[in-house]
C-alpha cells in the first residue's frame, strides 16, 4: 500500500480565555508493524510513524511516541488549554524520514 | 533379526518426525512479550523508583472483538499548573509482539493529561500504564482486555 498519508484535524475555530479545548487527529497510514510475513514467509520491513507533535504559536504542548502497537490509520486525540488567538501545528514522522504536517487556526475570544 | 530392528529404527524415526510436527505445531507464531518484558521496560526508565496506585483512569474494553482496532482511553488527575502537572505517560503491554504501546509527553498548556487512540492487541492481556509526574511521583494502573480476534497477525 503505497497511499499518500493525508492528515485530518479537528480543532475548534474559536474557544473562551482559560478554555480547554478537545483535539481530535486522524492520518492515513498503513502502520506496518514489523511482525508480519509476506506470502514467501519473507518478513514485511517495520513502516510506522513512531512520533506526532502539536504545538501552539511554535511551542510544543504534547507530543506522542507510537509503537507498532498503535492501529492502523492512527487515531489521536488531546487536550488544550486555550489562552490567545493562533495557530496549531500537528507534525507526524514516518520511519522512511517523511514528515507530515497540517495547521488550523483557533481564535480566542 | 537385521529386518526387526530396521523396523524399530523405521518406527522410531517416523515417531519422531511426528513429535517434530507436533511441536512446531505448539510453537507460538511470534515471540511475545511478557509481564518481565514489561518490568524491564520500566526499569531502564525508572530504574526501581516505588510507584503508587491509582491517578490513572484507563479506559479499555474489557471484551476486544477486533484486537487491531481497541480503544484506549488515559485520563490522569492532575491540576496541570506549570507546579504540579503529569510530565509523561507510558502504556505496556503483556501480551504482544512489543512491551511499549506509546509514550505521552503533556505540559502544563495541556490543560488536562487526557488522551485517545487506537491500538494493535495480539491476543488476551494486561495493559499497563505508569504516570510521571513533575515532582517525579510516579503512578500506575492496570487493566486486562480479553481479545476475540488477535491484531499484529503474522
Amino acid at each position: 500500500m503505497a497511499t499518500k498519508s493525508q492528515p485530518r484535524v479537528r480543532v475548534p475555530a474559536t474557544a473562551k480565555a482559560g478554555e480547554i479545548v478537545e483535539i481530535k487527529t486522524l492520518i492515513s497510514h498503513e502502520m506496518e508493524s514489523g511482525q508480519r510475513k509476506d506470502g514467501d514467509g519473507k518478513p514485511i520491513p517495520r513502516k510506522i510513524i513512531h512520533a506526532f507533535e502539536a504545538s501552539f504559536n511554535g511551542k510544543v504542548f504534547f507530543a506522542a511516541t507510537w509503537y507498532p502497537s498503535v492501529s492502523a490509520n492512527p487515531y489521536q486525540s488531546f487536550f488544550y488549554k486555550a489562552t490567545e488567538t493562533g495557530e496549531f501545528k500537528f507534525t507526524w514522522k514516518d520511519d522512511d524520514g517523511s514528515e507530515y504536517a497540517a495547521t488550523a487556526k483557533m481564535t480566542v475570544a | 533379526m537385521t529386518m526387526t530392528s530396521a523396523g524399530i529404527t523405521r518406527r522410531q524415526a517416523i515417531g519422531s518426525a511426528a513429535i517434530a510436527v507436533f511441536a512446531a505445531a505448539l510453537a507460538p507464531r511470534l515471540a511475545l512479550a511478557d509481564e518481565a518484558a514489561v518490568a524491564a521496560e520500566l526499569k531502564k526508565l525508572y530504574a526501581d523508583k516505588p510507584m503508587t496506585e491509582g491517578r490513572i483512569k484507563l479506559d479499555v474494553p474489557q471484551i476486544a472483538e477486533n484486537g487491531l482496532v481497541v480503544p484506549l482511553n488515559i485520563d490522569v488527575e492532575s491540576p496541570m499548573t506549570a507546579a504540579d502537572h503529569v510530565k509523561a505517560v507510558h502504556v505496556f503491554a503483556d501480551g504482544n509482539p512489543l512491551p511499549q504501546i506509546l509514550t505521552y509527553r503533556f505540559t502544563p498548556e495541556s490543560g488536562k493529561a487526557s488522551a485517545s487512540i487506537r491500538m494493535r492487541l495480539a491476543q488476551t492481556q494486561t495493559i499497563i500504564c505508569v504516570a510521571e509526574m513533575s515532582d517525579g511521583r510516579l503512578y500506575s494502573a492496570k487493566a486486562g482486555v480479553k481479545v476475540t480476534i488477535g491484531g499484529c497477525g503474522g
